[in-house]
């Protein structure tokens, strides 16, 4: 995949400016932390990047067709009432692969398992969804995200509310993602997790504060608002 | 008890009654379920009354032909449907009500059209249902219909399930829309199927009762299916034999031992208690 090029984006969310001029390059393989305070557009650059927002001006080069982004939002956009077996709900993530209409085969089987002991739920395959913890269902999501082989990962907080061994767990994988040469881009809220995790680092507050690698980024700026 | 099942032995068109709503009973189950667990319920129960325009004009135009009144109230079904999907998608409004006040046109379109035909459609026997209409291509039709149905969904279930899960797991890709449009279209065809036997005001009764009853038992998909199917098929049986026994139109029959066996389920079912053992 190409280095993702920001060429001057502004956006707005319904009419209020969200991102205001916005240049930058997020390249290929790389894995950057996006911080700053609320409402300072994190969510939006990533709804941009999905394609779910169109910028109101300015232009964005390089970004992947919608099949190949694989968007973890903050709040799960699961409706629990649905029954279904962490198995079955990681399995389907690779439907791109293997196709959405087709029954599961057995190397869909196997990568599904890997996934799974690779976030420690092996033990809970046969599960259905709300009856796993938060932690866990986190777990899940991200065994199912990477079950659907994305060339670009956007990741809103999804450290938010996990304990320490999820956190290290799950940033772990990321980490391993990363030398498969995926893109990835994360929001966080914690500058020591940026700073132990991602290489570089956006700061942003509607419009980029600082961009580049991660110490010189939260260095260039004495910013305390962030957490 | 015996006397109970004879008439079922003496009369033909309660046999053909029997076997055709056994059959849309085990049809309609999966898509209840799926339509409740997509919060759809009063969506189908729109898309239901919209049938009866489309059927009174296959009447109108071709007499009483089951696959002339089929097809009218298929294509007026489909076509309130996605009148009202468009409609909620370009004014931003909330799908149910564009859904309510489609439907209401449609149906009173429906209600005029029964009067305008100067009393050639018995309007009660297309609002309620009666056992007398099925003949064999009634019959033919439920078969078609539900064979139909269980295959389409063994090829749609996953994604189904899935979309129904997470809403916007395959939004921006075909998938989308092909997992939407095909459930609909299953949906609209048992509807159409059940008109005869159960009315189109009560036809979407055995596809929302017995899988909201299951609800009440189990949080297991795939025995929620069983279990709704099974509790459909019992509704189908007790409604027809109430239905000849008191001298009653079939479908608010069958409705009413699907809604018993709902409100039985709500007060006994112990879902709270029993979801994590079955």
């Amino acid at each position: 995949m190409n280095d993702i090029t920001f060429r001057d984006v502004s956006v707005l969310r319904s009419t209020v400016l969200a991102l205001s001029h916005i240049s930058g390059v997020f390249p290929s393989g790389s894995l950057t932390a996006v911080l700053g305070p609320n409402g300072a557009g994190k969510t939006t650059l990533l709804d941009t990047l999905a394609g779910r927002l169109q910028p109101s001006s300015g232009l964005i080069d390089g970004a992947p067709s919608v099949s190949a982004i694989t968007y973890l939002h903050q709040v799960p956009q699961l409706d629990l009432r649905v029954p279904i077996t962490v198995l079955d709900f990681v399995a389907m993530g690779a439907w791109r692969v293997h196709g959405a209409f087709r029954a599961i085969d057995d190397q869909t089987l196997e990568s599904t398992r890997d996934a799974l002991r690779n976030v420690g739920l092996l033990d809970f395959q046969w599960r259905t969804l709300n009856e796993l913890s938060s932690g866990q269902l986190q777990r899940a999501r991200f065994a199912q995200l990477i079950q659907q082989q994305p060339e670009l990962i956007l990741l809103d907080e999804p450290f938010t509310a996990m304990d320490e061994e999820t956190t290290s767990t799950l940033a772990g994988l990321i980490a391993r993602w990363q030398t498969e040469s995926r893109t990835i881009i994360v929001v966080l809220h914690d500058r020591e997790l940026a700073r132990a995790l991602c290489p570089n680092t956006l700061l942003l507050d509607q419009q980029v504060i600082s961009w580049g690698p991660t110490e010189q980024s939260l260095a260039a700026h004495r910013w305390r608002h962030v957490a | 008890m015996t006397d109970l099942f004879t008439p079922f032995s003496e009369y033909l068109f309660l046999r053909r009654a029997l076997v055709g709503s056994t059959v849309l009973a085990a049809s309609m189950a999966p898509l209840g379920t799926l339509l409740i667990l997509r919060r759809m319920s009063l969506v189908g129960d729109a898309m239901a009354h919209a049938v009866l325009p489309g059927a009174v004009a296959g009447f109108l135009l071709a007499g009483l032909s089951i696959w002339a009144m089929a097809l009218g109230g298929f294509i007026a079904a489909i076509t309130v449907a996605l009148l009202a999907t468009v409609i909620a998608q370009r004014t931003q409004e909330y799908e149910d009500s564009s859904f309510a006040a489609i439907y209401l046109i449609a149906l009173a379109i429906g209600v005029i059209g029964v009067a305008a035909s100067g009393g050639r459609v018995d309007l009660a026997h297309l609002l309620f249902g009666s056992v007398l209409a099925v003949d064999d291509q009634g019959l033919l039709l439920a078969a078609i219909v539900a064979s139909m149905t269980w295959l389409v969904l063994a090829w749609l279930y996953r994604p189904l399930v899935l979309a129904t899960l997470q809403t916007q797991f395959f939004d921006g890709t075909p998938t989308a829309t092909i997992v939407r449009v095909a459930f609909t279209v299953l949906v609209v065809m048992n509807l159409v199927a059940g008109f005869q036997i159960l009315g189109t005001l009560m036809a979407v009764g055995l596809l929302i009762l017995p899988a909201a009853a299951a609800r009440q038992w189990t949080t297991r998909l795939e025995t929620l299916i069983l279990l709704a199917a099974l509790i459909g098929i019992s509704s189908a049986l007790t409604g027809l034999i109430l239905s000849i026994q008191a001298d009653l139109p079939s479908g608010p029959a069958i409705v009413l031992c699907a809604g018993s066996a709902y409100l039985i389920s709500v007060v006994a079912g112990g879902n709270r208690k029993l979801n994590r053992r079955l």
